[in-house]
């Protein structure tokens, strides 16, 4: 980037106080943000520490028990898991496919001015509120799409409507930085394509596709770690029932579920129920954290390759 | 939302196309009709979202929405009328808190920071980390900060409107940097060479020609910001606010919390007026979506 207070110019050799003054104060701005991060780890950390005074870590993160209201309680968070895993799969078992479809369609199809009118229309699917799509989920598509169109014998919360919608909330956020990737493999590749007889699909399949692959790897883990964090879709559609299974069409509960449910009953501060949500809160950040890592990393790697 | 999208290759001066016939084989024309279809299942997905919250909705969107509080003993009257107000108190204060600490550091990190230094790089890792954690995560945040400062009432406009800042403050830093890296350095050099300091440069030329790139990203920032339900949750908002909210220290409710409230609700009536409010809380983010789109087509210049 250019450092404008760094050029050859030497303009740095002269003080001047107010200016100073100000980049010191831009810099504070910057540096809040580092602030931001400390204090997330803070106010999750503290009161899991009170928690995790009661329940052994070992007990938290194996135990396939969930019962923090009734006594005799238990703290196995697992449940929590394995019900956010189902939602995230079948979620990305939409995204994927059809953000990647979407991508590949805006970036080597579309022309410039097409391209200009749809994507608006995919920035609003991404500005369509979480809870609205939880309402759509709880109203819609369990009752008629999947037990009067499909005839899916399913709860009435249930993993698979609350993973489909999750995953067409998290299509743009795949097929926007996906086509971004695409869209920055040189032409000179495509030309080379077509000179040697290709047709676009080919051209599209084997050598935009896989020139692009660590900005889709990105875009994939990226909408993996929205669907992680995603809360009032399966609030709503999910169910509030921890229930360890693989079967999609029951209820279950996530983790951000638990944290929503319990966050919108009463709770006494310092209580054990209390500190539950911040323990399941810390175990939340972590994953996204290592999900973001990894997807950082990706678009560092997509960056260095041209 | 574009988490550091990489550099576009440059448009190549003539539309390329293989020879018409090869993209006419069945299998390809098979393909891009299943690419088709996935764009297309995104626009019929958000139209029958709409149209069928609309229909379900149409009954309740009478002046009883706009002008009735909650009410738990007449279902089929309850209204959204704190929760509006609500949101558009959480909407101004929450652009208050962030606006400007967003583009202040913007600026910093644009013009000024030097990337090759350590803690300049963490500040860029950390930015491109926090805009993906969990809302629900800043929730707890604002819980947390608002009980350092003494304050036990934690479901007033300024927690909720901190908890948003503090969730749509990585996305306005990131937008707002892209729109001043596209500000061309040949600006800069020439403000330089007339002897306009570096502050001068950033504050008179840099920042006023990159305003409709950075406005876009703040109206999309924020129109995400009032429809987010799960950190309110956490500050405890409720639905159940019965008076108008007169100050950043008062207690309010928003409109995703109430359309959340009213769909787990078990009546009908409460579905209903869900779908209503939904159609509301829609009308205004669709607003504040085309506002941006606007802007971006209309001021945003090319160079």
């Amino acid at each position: 980037m250019p450092d404008i207070a760094d050029t050859q110019l030497g303009l740095r050799r002269r003080v001047r106080p107010g200016e100073i003054l100000i980049v010191s104060l831009l810099r504070l701005a910057a540096v809040a943000s580092i602030f931001i991060t400390v204090g997330i780890v803070v106010s999750l950390l503290m009161p899991a520490l009170d928690f995790f005074e009661q329940v052994r870590v070992f007990d938290f993160l194996t135990g396939t028990d969930w019962r923090p209201n009734l006594a005799p309680q238990a703290f196995g968070v697992l449940p929590l898991v394995g019900g956010t895993l189902m939602t995230t799969l079948v979620g990305l078992l939409v995204a994927v496919p059809f953000g990647l479809g979407a991508a590949m369609y805006l970036s080597e199809y579309a022309s410039r001015g097409l391209r200009r009118k749809l994507k608006p229309v995919l920035e609003l699917l991404a500005g369509v509120p979480s809870v609205v799509y939880g309402f759509f989920a709880l109203q819609f598509i369990t009752p008629v799409v999947l037990r009067d169109w499909f005839g899916v014998e399913v709860d009435f919360t249930n993993a698979l409507s609350a993973g489909i919608v999750l995953g067409i909330m998290i299509v743009p956020t795949v097929a926007s930085l996906s086509e971004d990737a695409m869209s920055a493999v040189p032409h000179a590749l495509r030309q080379g394509s077509f000179a040697m007889g290709a047709n676009r699909m080919q051209t599209t399949l084997r050598v935009v596709f896989p020139a692009a692959t660590s900005g889709i790897a990105a875009a994939i883990v990226l909408g993996l770690s929205r669907a992680v964090g995603e809360t009032m879709i399966v609030a709503l559609a999910a169910g509030s029932r921890p229930n360890l299974s693989a079967d999609v069409r029951e209820g279950m509960q996530t983790m951000t579920g638990y944290i929503a449910n319990t966050a919108s009953g009463e709770n006494v501060v310092g209580s054990l129920s209390y500190n539950t949500l911040f323990a399941v809160g810390l175990l939340l950040f972590a994953i996204t954290l290592v999900i973001n890592i990894i997807s950082i990393a990706l678009v560092r790697r997509l960056r260095e390759a041209y | 939302m574009a988490v550091a999208a990489p550099q576009r290759a440059p448009e190549a001066p003539t539309q390329l196309r293989p020879g018409r016939g090869r993209d006419r084989s069945p299998l390809s024309l098979f393909f891009v009709a299943g690419l088709w279809l996935s764009l297309a299942l995104a626009i019929v997905f958000l139209m029958t979202l709409i149209l069928t919250t609309a229909i379900d909705g149409a009954p309740r969107l009478d002046a009883n929405l706009f002008t009735e509080y909650d009410s738990t003993l007449f279902p089929e009257k309850t209204g959204a009328r704190a929760g509006i107000l609500g949101t558009m108190w959480l909407m101004v204060a929450t652009a208050l808190l962030a606006v400007p600490l967003g583009i202040a550091a913007a600026l910093y990190l644009e013009e000024f920071a030097d990337g090759r230094r350590w803690y300049n790089r963490l500040i860029e890792l950390n930015l491109q980390n926090l805009a993906a954690v969990p809302s629900v995560i800043y929730g707890m945040l604002a819980v947390a900060f608002m009980s350092l400062v003494g304050r036990n009432q934690t479901d007033i406009v300024i927690g909720g409107a901190l908890a948003l800042a503090l969730l749509i403050l990585p996305v306005i830093i990131i937008t707002t940097r892209e729109a001043i890296r596209a500000v061309p350095t040949e600006i800069r050099d020439a403000s330089l060479a007339l002897g306009a300091t570096p502050w001068q440069t950033a504050w008179r030329q840099v920042l006023p020609s990159a305003v409709p790139g950075i406005s876009t990203g703040t109206i999309l920032a924020l129109s995400r910001a009032i429809g987010e339900a799960a950190p309110l949750l956490l500050l405890g908002v409720a639905v159940s606010v019965r008076f108008d909210p007169n100050g950043l220290l008062s207690a309010f409710t928003a409109l995703p919390i109430q359309v959340f409230n009213w769909t787990a609700a078990s009546q009908d009536e409460y579905k209903t007026a869900a779908a209503a409010a939904i159609i509301v809380l829609l009308t205004m983010v669709l607003l504040l979506n085309g506002l941006a789109i606007y802007i971006r087509n209309h001021f945003q210049r090319r160079w």
